[in-house]
């Protein structure tokens, strides 16, 4: 791509002594045009972009949802869970990528990995508050109701708390976008890629970036709906 | 990488580990035939810090007063959430290469980058630490007397300070992992053996990637002390009453999610 675009500016070059003005791409500047014409070549980083994002949070979440009903039993689990998923998330990415590097090699599994241990506090915290944050007349309203402790988590507590699950799943989702346009480091992709190959043009980076955000943005309100769908109670409840 | 090649892979990742290590303390000749690693290491860290206080100071003391003044007012909830929000949307590479590719390479540009991330965290946190202190405190020191100022001053921002400065923490940690990415746009910070190898070498990539981890770490772990220095003594009574005791959450408490 770089290539091409040195192509461009020499062969724009010979004609630009002539005509004076250099075209948009030549100044490197922000070209609709381009843009309008270029668009598919986004594609595919776009998809390794999502792919990666979707599984890490999944693997994050799963893994999460089982540490947090672990902890939710046994209290004394919080403290050193939260210490630890907070040492692996202020490492930052970048660091975390190449400190995994030795081990696990260049790819997609490193990013994932790195990843994954970034979504790691915010949604075990998220859990755990959803499920103290139940109210304790809803606890014992199930209980008289003769409910045993494992129905009384997912037919009382696990609902009440989707609001808090749902709100950290929303947050790792975007931060997840936003860190996975590093990946590229790694070697593995996304739209991290495009906007290192050609970092001083204008329409590459405002793109690259652009899709980030729509991808974020997008993802955002799938999980807002998702939400009104498995919790239709909390709208009416709570107003923001 | 098979179950059986379990040794030879420790041994390997082993080595590469005392490579990484050796790079950091002992100065040596690299690919590129410069002399690099060991104390040729001190420029790049202290450019790494001026750039990482510089941003943080600037959103500071941006955002700080903002974020105080909204809460005080307990108005623009509106544009806190949807500043930190786009905040979180918004890739932090994203934003570097945006200020390298319209404003050029420099220290500068890439400052201001930096302080553009380090804004949302700082202004939720200030915005959102004050609003969660009780109401019936605040009324009870205009009850006293305090004026508006006065207020702030010894009521709020003491009860908000665990929150406040949790924000600060979480941008200054952002901004050095963020500032690996100077040299990218001409700023030399820790980041350049990661982004250049070609003229540190493996090793010198490894070392660099966990001297910024342990830069960030320091940095949390200091900051938190600092923290714990400036909490008023009262506050942590606050704990002991409630259902249960959840010290390690109430204590690492973040602002609530918008």
């Amino acid at each position: 791509m770089s290539a091409l675009t040195v192509v461009a500016q020499a062969g724009g070059g010979f004609f630009r002594n002539r005509s004076g003005t250099p075209t948009c791409e030549e100044r490197n500047g922000l070209c609709p045009a381009w843009i309008a014409h270029h668009l598919d070549r986004y594609a595919s980083p776009f998809w390794q972009h999502l792919v990666l994002v979707l599984v890490s949070v999944g693997a994050g979440f799963s893994n999460n949802f089982t540490l947090a009903l672990m902890a939710h039993r046994r209290r004394w689990l919080v403290g050193p869970f939260v210490q630890l998923t907070g040492i692996l998330y202020t490492i930052p990415s970048l660091a975390a990528f190449f400190l995994l590097l030795p081990i696990t090699g260049r790819g997609s599994l490193t990013a994932i990995i790195a990843l994954t241990a970034y979504t790691l506090l915010i949604l075990f915290r998220n859990v755990v508050d959803g499920l103290d944050g139940v109210p304790d007349e809803a606890r014992d309203a199930g209980r008289g109701m003769g409910l045993t402790a494992r129905q009384l988590l997912w037919r009382v507590e696990l609902p009440l708390a989707v609001p808090a699950i749902m709100a950290g799943l929303r947050v790792a989702t975007t931060t997840t976008v936003g860190l996975a346009a590093l990946a590229f480091y790694a070697g593995a992709g996304g739209l991290g890629a495009p906007m290192e190959a050609d970092k001083a043009f204008d329409s590459n980076i405002v793109v690259a970036g652009g899709l980030c955000v729509i991808m974020a943005v997008g993802l955002d309100a799938m999980l807002v709906f998702a939400e009104r769908v498995a919790a239709p109670w909390a709208r009416a409840r709570a107003a923001p | 990488m098979g179950a059986g090649e379990g040794g030879p892979v420790i041994l390997a990742v082993l080595g590469q580990l005392g490579d990484a290590v050796r790079f950091i303390f002992v100065q040596s000749e690299g690919p590129g035939g410069a002399q690099v690693g060991g104390h040729q290491l001190l420029p790049l860290l202290r450019e790494h810090l001026l750039v990482t206080v510089v941003a943080v100071s600037v959103a500071a003391a941006i955002a700080l007063p903002l974020g105080l003044w909204l809460g005080h007012t307990r108005r623009g909830s509106f544009l806190v959430v949807s500043i930190t929000n786009a905040g979180r949307a918004v890739p932090s590479i994203g934003v570097v290469f945006l200020f390298f590719a319209f404003l050029g390479a420099g220290f500068r540009n890439i400052t201001l980058a930096l302080v553009l991330l380090a804004i949302p965290p700082i202004l939720l946190n200030a915005y959102a630490g004050i609003r969660t202190v009780d109401a019936e405190t605040v009324d009870a020191a205009r009850g006293m007397g305090l004026t508006g100022l006065q207020v702030v001053r010894r009521v709020e921002l003491p009860l908000a300070l665990p929150l406040v400065f949790g924000g600060i923490k979480t941008a200054t940690v952002n901004v050095i992992a963020t500032a690996t990415l100077g040299p990218e746009a001409g700023v030399v910070t820790l980041g350049d053996p990661i982004i250049n190898p070609s003229s540190y070498g493996e090793a010198g990539r490894l070392g660099a990637a966990i001297l910024v981890a342990a830069l960030a770490i320091a940095a949390e772990v200091g900051l938190s002390a600092v923290q714990r220095r400036l909490e008023p003594k009262g506050l942590e009574f606050a704990d002991v009453p409630g259902p249960r005791r959840r010290p390690a959450i109430i204590k690492r408490k973040v602002a609530p999610i918008p």
